[in-house]
């Protein structure tokens, strides 16, 4: 057995360990200091690890352990892929296990909390390292049920425990899935180890029925449209530092198990895969940003913005799919390449942005927009992080977010190169989505930060808001920090993704720390080049001069005068724009087909002193069209099949009679 | 296999079928218990000839037990059951008997249909047995489905394991374990059935399981 692997089983094993102990003593006060301390430590030992690993590129390790299967027993892996997950898992279990020292302490329940946290990170470390089809569902379903027991930590919400049901049953479906997709590879041989499914080819028929239960599967977890409907509920449900970890990181170990399977296991893709994959990808990132957009509530807003940056992924990986399966491994390397560091992005950023909310969450009480306002006064420190991960995640240089949607940017324009006539048509086409979803999400984020940070206060839980404790400015601090670095060295980011690259498409991303003044270059210098630094550089030192010359030249003379106009109207806070208003004018261009919505005025006669009012209707139509024909499809069937509850023995026996003769008569008519 | 072996065995196969025919329509119990009785001692005939065309003397041993437990045992078993309930005058009509043999004939051609399609490379004789086999199990479940009465319905499934073994011996090669452990199994379900009918009699003053349902509050 490898010492790294052994050393990174180490891990979710003394996750484990934490978690019984949690179990135990997590009625004690000390207990939320020991458990996230505990958690932080480990991560930071698996990150290291798995860091080290992924820098030094050794190649692959693997391991096996006596358990599971009889003749399979328990596999484990580590190749370039999987160290890249676990870094992203690993470094974000660190940051939030640092947060959660701060937060977890305004935990009301913590013994509905403590036992379920060290679980779930270890159910993500396992499904990463996991290399045969038992242990990866069997982790995939520790992770699913340790995250289902977070959301459920605050159960006597109602609203709660309807998000915990409904994760609940898209949980379990999407395991069907995968189980099915994991019986196909395995074919009629039963060989569950991944290493035997990688060495066989099944036929075209299998691998596209693989491919779409995938899309089910993983996509289910990761949050693609119409499978979403659970992620805005139990994201936001779960405590704050949980809904970063599930936002954040476990939608990546879905991606992770996509490209696990389609980019590994499933060996030579179809050209039309990569169109299904970019398809879903586009439409899943203009539905999520524009319901993210019509949100009010902070950490909902946040959880459909994940659903956009999901789709944003998984276009580019359709990307990476049609590049590779029409022979342009350069291509493929750098669509995949922008992928993988979208999802260490959104880690980061997304993580940031909860921890924020979590942050507004513990000062005020609130996640309604519309009752804060005016936060960046009392929460200075907590207000500019956020704005770095606004700025970050609505794609602005020279934060991170900017540097890996140009890179999926470059990789569509690469596009015209492909042979298919489809593709050639597709791509431009998703490419055109991903710029308005990029837009909207720069819009959303404006709301997210104005109406949140800005203005006035709308109520007076804000007024007595103060800054929250060091832990938790410090793990925000650090990943705003990342954002940055991440965003002025893309290039270190960059070629660190070639030992994943290399292996799954064939082909690498030219090496870019050897560039000069630290620029990406990702196809040729003649086309297209970015150098974060240099923004970063040009817009520090313009602002700097701009301030001073304000400072330095502006009239110091204070002037008084009344206030009316543009600025505010009247005195009252409710005067001002909401998170409704603000997004009005794109709920008007977008909203009737994407939410079927409708406004109606209703004013009162002339003379009547009620107040008019302007009722907005709107519906989530993947709700409408998906889920409800199947729920009533159930009800309905359910219904009529529960009499057989009910049934005399006489008749049970005729029921077992009557469908065996069926079947003998099935046989005998058999052709 | 010479024409006189084949027709003999095929004789006595095709007899179980026709007896189980004869159970379809007994509305006695008296009566039924007799038939089935009669079913046994043509079984033990059966597997006794098998035994002797097969030269398989361990089925010799199955037949004993046939004619031991089944012709005499349990028949005799089952007339003081009834003579100690005092439903021996019960008459049972749970579906009309016209409907129920024309049942019974449907799943008789169901059967030679199937097995004569399933099997076209087996042995002649097995082929033929397992048909006839596969007919005594589904008499025998008809006779459990249209009886409402405990004590027809244990007669049914007895005959139902009548046709297993038929199938059973009919096979070359079947181990002697496999019979007797079958055999006594049936036996052991016998005394549990029979322990229960004295149960549910107590209980409810009749062992017609329609009691049950009422019990369970559901109407039939």
């Amino acid at each position: 057995m490898n010492s790294t692997v052994a050393l990174l089983l180490c891990g979710p094993a003394a996750f484990l360990a934490t978690a019984i102990v949690a179990a135990a003593a997590s009625r004690l006060a000390a207990a939320t200091r020991l458990v996230y301390g505990a958690t932080l430590v480990i991560s930071a030992v698996l990150l290291a690890t798995a860091a080290g690993h992924l820098a030094g590129n050794p190649g692959e390790a693997s391991a096996s352990l006596p358990l599971g299967v009889p003749w399979t027993g328990a596999r484990f892996r580590l190749d370039g892929l999987s160290a890249f997950f676990l870094v992203v898992v690993n470094l974000g279990g660190t940051i939030t296990s640092l947060y959660g020292l701060g937060y977890g302490r305004h935990e009301s329940q913590p013994h509905r909390v403590l036992p379920f946290y060290p679980a779930f990170l270890a159910g993500m470390n396992l499904v990463v390292l996991a290399n045969d089809a038992f242990s990866f569902l069997l982790s995939w379903e520790f992770m699913s049920l340790a995250s289902w027991a977070l959301v459920m930590a605050h159960h006597r919400d109602e609203a709660n425990r309807r998000a915990g049901y409904i994760y609940l049953v898209m949980a379990s479906f999407g395991t069907m899935a995968l189980l099915l997709a994991f019986g196909l590879l395995a074919g009629p041989a039963g060989t569950y180890a991944f290493d035997a499914m990688r060495a066989a080819h099944p036929n075209p028929f299998a691998a596209g029925a693989v491919l779409v239960l995938m899309l089910l599967g993983a996509g289910s977890k990761a949050g693609l449209v119409p499978l979403h409907a659970w992620l805005p509920l139990a994201h936001p449900a779960a405590p704050s530092h949980v809904s970063a970890l599930m936002s954040g990181i476990m939608t990546k170990v879905a991606i992770y198990g996509f490209v696990r399977v389609v980019f590994d296991l499933l060996g030579e893709p179809a050209w039309w895969s990569g169109v299904a994959v970019l398809l879903i990808g586009g439409v899943t990132a203009v539905l999520g940003i524009l319901h993210a957009l019509m949100e009010k509530d902070l950490k909902r807003l946040l959880a459909y913005s994940t659903i956009e940056n999901i789709g944003v992924i998984f276009a580019s990986l359709g990307l990476a799919l049609a590049f590779k399966a029409n022979g342009m491994p350069s291509a493929a390397a750098l669509a995949f390449t922008a992928a993988l560091f979208h999802v260490l992005n959104h880690s980061f950023f997304k993580s940031l942005l909860f921890f924020g909310a979590g942050a507004v969450l513990t000062a005020t009480g609130e996640r309604d927009m519309e009752k804060l306002g005016g936060l960046i006064h009392r929460l200075p420190v907590t207000s500019f992080v956020f704005l770095i991960g606004c700025v970050s995640i609505s794609a602005l240089p020279p934060f991170n977010g900017f540097a890996s949607e140009w890179l999926v940017f470059q990789a569509i324009l690469r596009s015209p190169e492909l042979p298919q006539w489809g593709l050639k048509v597709i791509v431009p086409a998703v490419g055109g989505m991903l710029a308005l979803s990029a837009a909207l999400a720069a819009a959303c984020f404006v709301k997210a930060f104005g109406i949140t940070f800005l203005g006035r206060a709308r109520s007076a839980a804000v007024e007595r808001a103060h800054e929250v404790d060091r832990w938790s400015l410090a793990a925000m601090a650090v990943l705003a920090a990342l954002c940055l670095l991440a965003g002025i060295l893309p290039g270190f980011v960059i070629d660190s993704l070639s030992t994943v690259t290399l292996p799954l498409v064939g082909e690498r991303m030219p090496v870019q720390m050897a560039q000069p003044w630290l620029s990406i270059v990702p196809i040729a210098e003649s086309r297209s080049s970015y150098n974060g630094l240099l923004v970063f550089v040009f817009i520090t030192i313009s602002a700097s001069l701009a301030a001073f010359f304000i400072h330095r030249f502006a009239s110091h003379a204070l002037r008084r005068g009344i206030a009316w106009g543009c600025g505010f109207p009247d005195a009252v806070p409710a005067g001002q724009y909401t998170a409704v208003s603000f997004a009005q004018p794109i709920r008007r261009v977008f909203g009737g087909f994407a939410f079927r919505s409708r406004e109606t005025v209703d004013m009162p006669a002339p003379g009547a002193l009620e107040p008019a009012r302007l009722k907005v209707e709107m519906h989530d139509v993947a709700w409408e069209i998906f889920y409800q024909p199947i729920t009533g499809a159930i009800d309905f069937a359910t219904e009529r099949l529960n009499h057989l509850q009910f049934l005399t023995i006489r008749r049970y026996l005729t029921l077992v009679f009557l469908y065996l003769v069926i079947l003998l008569l099935v046989l005998a008519l058999w052709p | 296999m010479n024409g006189l072996t084949f027709d003999i065995a095929h004789l006595l196969a095709g007899s179980l079928v026709l007896i189980s025919f004869m159970m379809l329509y007994q509305d006695r119990l008296f009566a039924l218990i007799n038939v089935f009785a009669l079913h046994a001692v043509v079984l033990a005939l059966s597997v006794a000839w098998q035994a002797y065309i097969q030269d398989a003397h361990h089925l010799y041993i199955t037949a004993g037990i046939a004619l031991v437990f089944k012709a005499i045992v349990i028949p005799v078993g089952l007339h003081r059951i009834i003579q100690r309930l005092g439903i021996h005058r019960d008459i049972e009509t749970a579906v009309g008997i016209g409907p129920t043999m024309l049942a019974g004939i449907g799943l008789v051609t169901l059967s030679m249909v199937l097995m004569l399609r399933v099997t076209p490379e087996a042995d002649p004789l097995a082929r033929e047995d397992l048909a006839f086999a596969l007919s005594i199990i589904l008499l025998g479940l008809l006779v459990m489905v249209t009886r409402r009465n405990a004590v027809s319905q244990v007669v049914g499934f007895m005959s139902l394991e009548n046709g297993l073994v038929l199938a059973a011996t009919g096979a070359k090669g079947m181990p002697l374990v496999v019979e007797i452990s079958v055999a006594f199994s049936i036996l052991i379900a016998f005394i549990v059935i029979g322990v229960f009918l004295f149960r549910i009699r107590e209980r409810f003053d009749s062992v017609d399981i329609g009691a049950l349902d009422d019990y369970r509050g559901e109407r039939r």
